[in-house]
């Protein structure tokens, strides 16, 4: 019996993801034929410095699967521009071949049947084994963890994060900014913290009564001669974005005056580089990145945006990791003389079954689990259609989370947030409840049912749609469009907050939202203290053990123009 | 006469949402500028820094802070608050730095305005909107 790992170390033909100085580089890449460990994580060692970037992990220490966005929109100057490109114009601009393991692990194209031959991606044990590989050759290299870390799985729930924390002690991260952490409240995140070997750095995190900085803004390396800063950057929208009751001590902002404080600061005290460890979003250091001199590198979170090459802004360059473990960002530079004079670049891929797991991380994920086993194992369900949540728009998880609510919650529209995290599951296999908690696990779970006038629901709809469509990015809060169910309605993304929603319309007798009327509504996530109702998994495992095998119809109830 | 979802959704509710700064307020922002400008032409270059949220994190209380070297005075306007009017700075001459920050309450989403009379006696003003959302969605 040949295993997978054999399979397709032997037959599968294929190129490695492989990324290296400059842009367009892909290409030449493609005559190699086998997917092999060594080709994965084979790099000329480039200059004197190394980071190593992981980014967005919610917590997933195992291989998942994990479908990239058909639809991403970029408002205004980034449209069309990574990471605004999906599914074949994606595999165009970076010449990737259609059906290679490089555009399986970055598009939605084909997902179902090239997961089939190319298998799950990420795991901390496989991601132990890269970043060993990496010290090997390279035994200075930083590593350098971008925030939405100790959330995202039913285990990170039940040890309020320690299982992720002691893997990624166990990696030997060396520095980490923050976001889904806060929402474990202060106290929890203030344990962690003193406890943590490394800093939790924010130049953005303020004590809210006084307005004064909190945390480490920044933090020094020396290695391969060079003088480092390294600045953290959390998630600018923290207390709007999430319930700010959890943390009411802190304030958070883009802060960019900060910012361009803080680089001039490391700049007088000597750096030879600085890099920006950031969970802005994408757009939102891009736009820094052209606004604040002096910064070499960003790398980039949040917006889970997994880019092969790196986006160049002035003298800055701009690094995107992905999302769940599915990549590592290995970067080279040539550091001289106060300055960063070149630059090499590899977006690894964890392809779970090429990739040899480390057998030490894999015995400590392993006993993190074990008391957890028999629950997160336990099967609810099946199903027919794939479960994915990454788009704009909707998600067949959900569809799916919302048919959950409509049925068990008995309302007439139900809303789900649009958050970008969530490992997909593929047609024909069990789902069980590590799966549901992997698209749900959070520490304000909820499901509310309340009554909400025609005209709130569409003031939500607005405001949602401008907290992603702005084209200004600092009013951009990452995550996608919320998720609506029993109700469609229009969207036009090119237009002004409050113009953007049309169309309202419920799906059941297709008739018009009436402003007037008062709707019963479902929802879970919600920012408000005291929100009451059953956690948000219980009611999906419920509605999955009445259906039995989950089988979705596509969803055409947003219709989106102006894209 | 045929009416789109928006408009009547407009028409019946006046929704806040897609409203525009109501003309009551912006006329008495020209007032408070010409109160305290004497009428004078104000300028939008350098000489004055006005700091404030993208995005507040909480409407009731936004900190905002200006800065204008050599001032004598600087008045801050939230320009879409039903009365616009936050408060007027003055600096007297042996002021070691001619900044403020102060916390104030927006109903909504609008623009914090700062004008500076600085040391030669012109004006220059400065505007940034603060967004106020009510948020909840972000991952």
């Amino acid at each position: 019996m040949i295993s997978r790992r054999e399979f397709l170390q032997a037959s599968v033909a294929a190129s490695a993801i492989y990324g290296a100085s400059g842009v367009g580089n892909w290409s030449r890449l493609a005559a190699q034929q086998v997917l092999t460990q060594d080709q994965l994580l084979q790099f000329d060692a480039f200059g004197n410095v190394t980071l190593i970037h992981i980014t967005d992990i919610h917590a997933q220490l195992k291989p998942i699967w994990f479908r990239e966005p058909e639809t991403n929109i970029g408002i205004g100057d980034v449209n069309g521009k990574p990471p605004h490109v999906t599914g074949m114009d994606f595999i165009k601009m970076f010449n990737l071949k259609p059906g290679s393991p490089e555009a399986y692990a970055l598009t939605y194209e084909d997902f179902t049947s090239l997961g089939k031959a190319y298998g799950k991606m990420g795991g901390m044990d496989r991601v132990a084994t890269v970043v060993k590989s990496i010290r090997a050759d390279r035994p200075e290299a930083i590593i350098l963890d971008g925030g939405d870390t100790w959330h995202g799985s039913m285990t990170s729930l039940l040890t309020k994060g320690q299982d992720v924390v002691n893997v990624m002690n166990k990696l030997g991260v060396e520095a980490m900014t923050s976001h889904w952490e806060w929402t474990l409240g202060t106290e929890r995140v203030t344990e962690i913290v003193e406890a943590l070997p490394f800093p939790f750095l924010g130049q953005n995190i303020f004590e809210a009564e006084w307005n004064e900085p909190a945390f480490e803004p920044y933090t020094w390396f020396e290695r391969g001669g060079a003088k480092i800063a390294v600045i953290g950057q959390a998630f600018p929208y923290m207390p709007i974005a999430n319930p700010g009751w959890m943390f009411p001590e802190y304030s958070f902002g883009i802060r960019e005056e900060r910012m361009q404080e803080m680089v001039n600061e490391v700049r007088a005290e000597g750096a030879d580089l600085v890099v920006v460890l950031s969970h802005n979003g994408f757009d939102t250091d891009r736009m820094m990145a052209s606004r604040v001199s002096g910064i070499d590198v960003i790398l980039t979170g949040h917006t889970h945006d997994a880019i092969p090459e790196p986006v160049l802004v002035g003298q800055t360059i701009l690094i995107a990791s992905g999302s769940h473990g599915k990549f590592v960002s290995r970067v080279d530079l040539d550091v001289r003389d106060g300055k960063m004079m070149g630059f090499r670049h590899k977006l690894i891929p964890i392809f779970a079954d090429v990739i040899t797991p480390d057998a030490e991380m894999a015995a400590l994920i392993d006993a993190e689990r074990a008391p957890f086993k028999e629950q997160l194992e336990e099967v609810i369900g099946t199903t027919d259609s794939l479960l994915y949540r990454r788009g704009n728009f909707n998600g067949t998880w959900d569809d799916l989370i919302c048919d959950a609510m409509l049925s068990e919650r008995d309302a007439e529209i139900v809303m789900s947030p649009g958050v970008r995290w969530g490992a997909s599951v593929m047609p024909g296999e069990n789902i069980t409840r590590e799966d549901i908690h992997n698209a749900t696990s959070m520490s304000y779970p909820n499901c509310y049912r309340t009554e909400m006038t025609g005209e709130f629901l569409n003031v939500i709809l607005e405001d949602v749609a401008d907290n992603l469509f702005n084209p200004d990015p600092y009013y951009q809060q990452g995550g996608d469009m919320v998720r609506v169910g029993g109700m469609g309605y229009s969207i036009d993304v090119s237009k002004t907050m409050g113009n953007r929603i049309s169309n309202m319309n419920l799906l059941k007798t297709g008739e018009a939202i009436d402003p007037a009327r008062t709707y019963t509504v479902a929802g879970w996530a919600s920012v408000n203290e005291g929100t009451e109702g059953p956690p948000i998994w219980d009611v999906v495992e419920a509605h999955i053990r009445k259906i039995g095998t989950v089988k979705l119809e596509p969803n055409t109830s947003v219709k989106v123009t102006g894209a | 006469m045929i009416l789109s979802r928006r408009e009547a959704l407009v028409l019946a509710l006046g929704s806040v949402a897609a409203a525009a700064i109501p003309l009551p307020a912006l006329a008495s922002v020209d007032e408070a500028v010409a109160a305290f400008t004497g009428g004078a032409e104000v300028g939008t270059g350098a000489g004055i820094t006005l700091t404030a949220p993208e995005i507040a994190e909480n409407g009731n209380t936004v900190p905002v802070a200006v800065d204008a070297p050599g001032a004598s005075a600087i008045m801050i306007l939230a320009a879409g608050n039903p009365t616009p009017g936050v408060a007027t700075f003055h600096f007297g001459e042996l002021a070691g730095a001619h900044m403020a920050s102060t916390r104030i309450r927006l109903s909504k989403t609008q623009d914090v305005v700062a004008i500076a009379k600085l040391a030669d006696g012109s004006f220059v003003r400065v505007s940034r909107e603060v967004k106020v959302t009510i948020g909840g969605c972000g991952g």
